[in-house]
């Protein structure tokens, strides 16, 4: 496949600025996302695709590595105890799970109302998961890709500049079939995108030697 | 006239760090001492409901708007893991991430509230003797207590679907959860830590219901207590009426957020 920039690729696609993605991925396929232009979060979830009421836990993956960023080597854990995927590689170094998706709702608490009519994270899922039968029910704290979110010993807890570069990213290999999904954060209300939301890229490709 | 795109991004970055200043500077001057350990006393005819819930067990509470359910460690050896959900519509349920972050804090103690997914508020901590808490980690599960103890034991996350269940809920409802008298920290290298020195026999919370919920609370260890063999003990609920909220109430006012947070919730009422 062309203009990738992966040989082996099998899938590619760009995801415009502030819209969701979603796609199975195989056992054994890696998933890369590239931030395309920099500093753009990039909220995912994901679910085994044979029994969706297995899904990621942000809890669960943060016991059991016992730190609290996703970062390379992390294995995203289901909310079964089993592990879903893992991070292959990572050019960036830091991503967050604690911060969850942004909303309208959630928007017009931290921003005033007049953030609640803009387009949010969780409408983005919402859509995406109507796609395969899954609803609002379904969303639980996700990840964040390129977002940087330090928590301090006191607890205290800020969104702050991201520090991905253009090009950098991310890859998740898949432990199971997992229907994964993103939302290409749509915020301009705090510097998780620059203020300015950005095309992302996906590119998939299979396990070696498949 | 209209603003251009640099204009309005650097208008919101103002605005962000206007906020980000109060919530982590203001705000937190404002916030109250702990309650002490023999404060706040509950009357006896303001008691709804008393229970005491054994180690590794759980129960479920309905609580109306306006009750409160205090939480009682009663060794100092427990901790209490909930979740909740709104009862006319169970897809409104606790939301830790939302709750951490709108707040600009990982860490609650009293004057603080927990959020729902819908941008309203689901409980004030009205009074709380430690404000050792974890919303971050969660509680234990069928993998966590076999990592710890070498066995199967009853854990956290088998509490819930079983709770969730006997409601006509079922593993597709059940949220991240919040640990209450859990002293979970983050150090500077990103690790989880156990705050050392926290937890006292008595210690209590007691949380404020502002809409009509469904709680499931879980008497397990947290995954991060060193105690071993496992923690255990009692914990006491004690479901209680408490004056309805005025306008300067502690939580309601105690950040422009939680503010707005409050005004949300309130229109499900009005």
């Amino acid at each position: 496949m062309s203009n990738t920039g992966i040989s082996d690729a099998v899938y590619s696609c760009d995801i415009p600025a502030e819209r969701p993605w979603s796609r199975v991925l195989a056992r054994g396929q890696t998933l890369r996302i590239i931030d395309s232009e920099g500093q753009q979060a990039v909220d995912a979830l994901l679910y085994c695709a044979d029994d969706p009421a297995e899904r990621y836990s942000a809890q669960d993956t943060l016991r059991v590595q016992g730190s609290a960023y996703i970062e390379l080597g992390t294995h995203l854990i289901s909310n079964k105890g089993r592990v879903m995927a893992r991070i292959t590689a990572d050019t960036c170094g830091r991503h967050d799970t604690s911060a969850g998706c942004c909303a309208c709702e959630s928007n017009a608490v931290r921003f005033g109302e007049t953030t609640r009519y803009q387009h949010a994270c969780r409408e983005n899922f919402i859509l995406e998961l109507s796609k395969h039968g899954l609803t609002k029910r379904d969303i639980v704290s996700n990840l964040n890709f390129f977002m940087n979110v330090p928590i301090e010993p006191s607890g205290k807890f800020t969104v702050v500049d991201g520090t991905s570069a253009p090009g950098n990213y991310v890859e998740v290999t898949a432990d199971m079939a997992v229907l994964f999904v993103i939302s290409n954060c749509p915020q301009v209300n705090n510097p998780c995108n620059d203020f300015n939301p950005t095309p992302i890229r996906v590119v998939v490709r299979d396990a070696p030697g498949s | 006239m209209t603003q251009s795109r640099q204009e309005i991004a650097e208008a919101n970055r103002r605005r962000y760090e206007e906020l980000r200043a109060a919530g982590q500077e203001l705000t937190p001057k404002g916030l109250p001492e702990p309650t002490a350990l023999d404060g706040a006393p509950i009357s006896t005819d303001a008691v709804i409901h008393r229970e005491q819930v054994p180690p590794g067990w759980y129960t479920t509470v309905r609580l109306r708007r306006g009750e409160a359910l205090r939480l009682v460690d009663d060794t100092g050896r427990s901790s209490i893991s909930l979740i909740g959900w709104r009862e006319e519509d169970t897809s409104e349920r606790i939301n830790c991430a939302d709750t951490v972050k709108v707040q600009w804090s990982a860490a609650i103690s009293k004057g603080r509230v927990i959020l729902s997914d819908m941008g309203r508020v689901l409980l004030s901590l009205i009074e709380d003797t430690s404000g050792a808490h974890d919303l971050l980690m969660g509680g234990s599960t069928p993998t966590s207590t076999r990592a710890t103890f070498g066995v199967n034991m009853r854990n956290t996350h088998d509490n819930f679907v079983a709770a969730a269940s006997k409601i006509g809920l079922g593993v597709r409802d059940i949220p991240p959860c919040v640990t209450f008298f859990a002293p979970v920290s983050v150090d500077d290298s990103g690790r989880f830590c156990w705050r050392e020195g926290c937890k006292r026999p008595g210690d209590f919370v007691d949380l404020r219901s502002e809409m009509n919920l469904v709680v499931v609370a879980s008497n397990c260890p947290h995954p991060l207590d060193p105690a071993r063999p496992e923690a255990s003990g009692s914990v006491t609920l004690i479901k209680h009426r408490v004056p309805p909220a005025k306008s300067d109430d502690l939580c309601r006012t105690a950040a422009p957020e939680a503010a707005r947070a409050f005004a949300f919730t309130d229109r499900l009422f009005t």
